[in-house]
Order: structure tokens, then sequence, then C-alpha cells
């Protein structure tokens, strides 16, 4: 307990950071994993190819590389300065995307076929149907997967520790400088990750799960 | 599943999507060519840059850390195979003081970050006493307690999932508990999980690369080293490159055995399909 109150503002500087890497990834994440699952089930071979190659390219790549190369390999290109932040926040987005993508896509195919063949009776294009139709029906089945890639996402944020950001799993770096007991730290660190997993976000999915169950 | 979405397309549409094509791959070029013109812009390509990699020196290190990377990843892949059965066993079992504490470790092992169970511990557990902690013991330690956390929450889906009446006909024959657990459910439960079996194996594989952090000598731990060095103009992007070439590869492989593996399988019998997410 006494690493927890002594060492407070480490914390909670440390899990604050967390929070925007968190809040900021899934945001971009949604947008672009949306994008990319749109792309997947297109008419236009080209685009169902280029979002493919990018998703079995990023799903296979380690999130470990992929910020190593944000953090390290990126300034050496010459172009406008990331801080390590949002350099994190890149990589997090383009790797959560991926997942995103994936199960917004498999949350497609639950939508019975009735559905889009009926959309497509009265004479919608691919991007009605697939916006006023198909998407507002797949986004409620999709709920519990991509909630378990936000918490995912929650748990992948403590890698950014190893390149600059000084979040949550940096405490660790922070407490060894000061001489405190690592193990009661880091074991407060893991208490609060679960406390935030357990307590938060999975009674929220089970909400949310039930809330918005359809009918089928 | 795509043709659903829109019709069989008319003389319009195909124009349409001709012109979509071009545009995406137009675009898509674009963004790779604006890459290589940046890697090249900043010299990546040089011959300096990749001198580095024709050494055979370098060559066989590199071989090295691969086997350093799959040496954690098969023995972490076996470990939570086992623990992740065993802790199906567990939360199936009718004793309650077996299934609650299996019930807890699953879930906090499932909410606890992978890389601070590695941080507890390599950094943790030496802090207070504990000696011969090597990286690679916390990351193989790590990786099953984590995954097999998730294996397990896999199990037990595949097993709930089951029809009542295998189990009920096992107990019929006369069968203990345990053994239609292991003789009757357990090999068919493997069976329709095995998409999300695999998916979780290739997590596996990924996450060895975490071990780059408590600094296991594995393939970015040591693409990272090569990329310090000064006297060959510092080639991290070109170090990177190959690492990331050498993951996807692996990765794609490993997927490639699976997917031979599950249609070798899955041509034999009819499975139960079960839909349980893996966890990235």
């Amino acid at each position: 307990m006494n690493v927890l109150i002594d060492n407070r503002e480490v914390f909670l500087s440390g899990f604050k950071n967390t929070g925007i890497l968190f809040v900021f990834s899934a945001f971009f994440a949604l947008i672009l994993g949306t994008i990319v699952a749109g792309m997947r089930v297109s008419p236009a071979p080209a685009m169902r190819a280029a979002g493919t190659i990018y998703v079995n390219a990023v799903r296979n790549t380690p999130l470990t590389l992929i910020l190593a190369f944000f953090a390290l390999g990126y300034p050496r290109l010459g172009l406008p300065h990331l801080d390590y932040m949002f350099a994190a926040i890149v990589g997090l987005s383009l790797y959560t995307a991926t997942y995103v993508s994936e199960a917004i896509r498999s949350g497609i195919n639950t939508v019975s076929v009735g559905q889009s063949e009926a959309a497509r009776a009265i004479g919608l294009t691919f991007m009605q149907t697939l916006s006023l139709i198909v998407l507002p029906q797949a986004f409620r089945s999709v709920v519990p997967p991509l909630f378990s890639v936000f918490i995912a996402l929650l748990k992948n944020t403590t890698v950014a520790a190893g390149f600059g950001v000084v979040e949550a799993g940096g405490i660790r770096a922070t407490l060894s400088d000061l001489g405190e007991p690592l193990l009661p730290g880091l074991l407060w660190v893991a208490l609060i990750f679960v406390v935030l997993v357990l307590g938060i976000l999975t009674p929220l999915q089970r909400y949310l799960e039930k809330k918005w169950r359809v009918a089928r | 599943m795509s043709s659903v979405l829109f019709d069989v397309p008319g003389p319009k549409t195909r124009t349409r999507n001709v012109y979509l094509n071009i545009i995406t791959v137009i675009v898509a070029v674009g963004i790779i060519a604006f890459i290589l013109y940046r890697f090249y812009e900043s010299g990546q390509f040089t011959a300096k840059k990749w001198e580095i990699f024709t050494f055979p020196r370098v060559q066989q290190m590199f071989l090295t850390v691969i086997g350093a990377t799959l040496k954690a990843f098969a023995v972490a892949a076996v470990g939570s195979l086992i623990l992740g059965v065993l802790l199906a066993f567990g939360r199936l079992s009718d004793n309650k003081w077996v299934r609650v504490p299996c019930y807890w470790f699953t879930e906090l092992f499932r909410a606890v970050p992978l890389l601070i169970l590695m941080m507890i511990m390599y950094y943790g557990l030496p802090s207070v006493g504990v000696k011969g902690i090597t990286p690679f013991l916390a990351v193989v330690v790590g990786l099953i307690l984590y995954n097999g956390s998730v294996l397990a929450e896999a199990f037990r889906a595949g097993i709930e999932s089951l029809p009542k009446g295998q189990r009920e006909a096992g107990l019929a024959m006369g069968l203990s508990k345990g053994q239609v657990l292991r003789i009757i459910l357990l090999p068919q439960a493997v069976r329709s999980m095995l998409p999300v079996i695999i998916a979780q194996l290739v997590v596996i594989l990924k996450d060895t690369a975490l071990g780059f952090l408590i600094t296991y000598n594995e393939i970015i731990y040591y693409a990272n080293y090569l990329g310090s060095q000064g006297q060959y103009g510092s080639p991290v992007v070109p170090a990177f490159m190959v690492a990331a070439v050498l993951y996807v590869g692996m990765c794609l492989i490993l997927s490639g055995i699976a997917k031979l593996v599950e249609s070798k399988m899955s041509s034999r019998v009819k499975i139960v399909k079960v839909k349980v997410g893996t966890a990235g």
C-alpha cells in the first residue's frame, strides 16, 4: 500500500498517459478499421486486395516491432518530427485497426442476407446498403468482439513504455530510479489493470451486449 | 459473402468499378511509393546501410536469434496448451474448490497485460531475492500464464458447445467423469476450436517479441543492436525491415501449416462451429 501512496504522482501520471494512448488509439483505430472493413467487402477487387494485404501484413507483425519502427526508425526518414506519444498512438492505431476491421467484417457476415437483398431490391447502391442497412445492424453484433479488441488495446498500451512514453508500463522504470520496492509497485500496476479490465470494461461490455442484443 | 452486398454489375457499374480500381491502385501505389521515396531520400537503400547484412557472422547471428524466438515460441506454445487443458478441466470440475480458483486464475491472468507479467517475473521477483530468473524464463512463463488462460476459455467453450448426449453416453457406458472429459469431450472440443487455438498460437509467436523489452536476445533485440552500429551508417530502418519480413514470414508459415491441419481434420468429421474472440 505504501508504494502506491508514496508514489501516487508516478502512478497517476502513468495511468493518465495510458488513458490518453487508449482513447486516441481506440478512436483512430475504430475509424480506420471501419474503412478497411468496408474496403474488404467492396465490389472493387483492387480495394479488397489492398484491404486484405494491409490486414494480413500488419496482423502478422508484432506490435513491438511496429512501435519500434515509429519510435526509432521513423525519425531517420527526415519527415516532420513526431513526439513519442504521438508515434505510439499512430502505431497502436494502425495495429488495432486491423483487429477492428476483422471484428466488423465478421459482424457484416452475421447480418442476414435478406437485409441486403431487400436494400438492393429498393435500389440502394453499395455505399447506401452498407452505411444505412448493414453496418448499423452489424455494429450491434460487433459490440462484444469489438470490446475484446479494445481490452486488448488497453493492455497493449503498456508496450509503448519501451519506446519513450511514460505510461503505466513505464512506472517500473521510474520506481526503479527512485529506489522504491519493485515487486509491490508492479503488483499494484497489475491490480489497477485488473480493476480497469474486470471492473469497468468487462461489465460495460456485458451491459451493452445485453442492451443492444439483436433479436433474430 | 460479398456478392450479397451488391448486384452482378451492369455496364455502368463495371465502368465505375474500373475507375474505383484505378483510383485504389493509384492511392495504394502512391502511399507505397511515398514511403519508398522517403526511404530512398533519407538514404535507407544505400549500399553502406545494407553492407552489414552481407557479413556471414551477422547472418549466423540472425539464425541464432530466429532460433531464440522459435525456442521461446515452442516452449510457450506447448506449455500454454497443457496449462489451458488443465485449467479448462478445472473450470468444468464439479468441485467448487477446484472450479472457483481456476475461474479466477483465468480471469486474472487474462486481465493483466502480458508485458507487466513479464516485468513482474524479470524485475519484480529478483528484487525480493528470487534467483535464476533469465529473460528467457520470464518470457516463457509470462506467455504460458497468459495464453494458457486464453486457451482454457477456448477449450471450455468448445467442450460446453458439444451436444449433451456425448457426455451422457460416455457416463452411461461406465466411464468416469475424468475419462469422459479426456476420451470423449476434449478431442471433439479441440477439433471444433482449432481455428481459435491456431489464432492463439500466432499470437504467442508475435508476443515473443515482447521479450525485446525485457532484454531477451531475440529478433527485434538483435535488429535494434544492428541499428546502433554507427560505422555501418546506423541501419535502423533496414534492420527493422529485415525483422518485419522474418516475422511476417514465420507467422504466415505457421498460419499455412495450421490451415493445412485444419482442412485435413475437418474433412474427416463434421464439426460444431463455435465463435470465441481471440485477444491480440
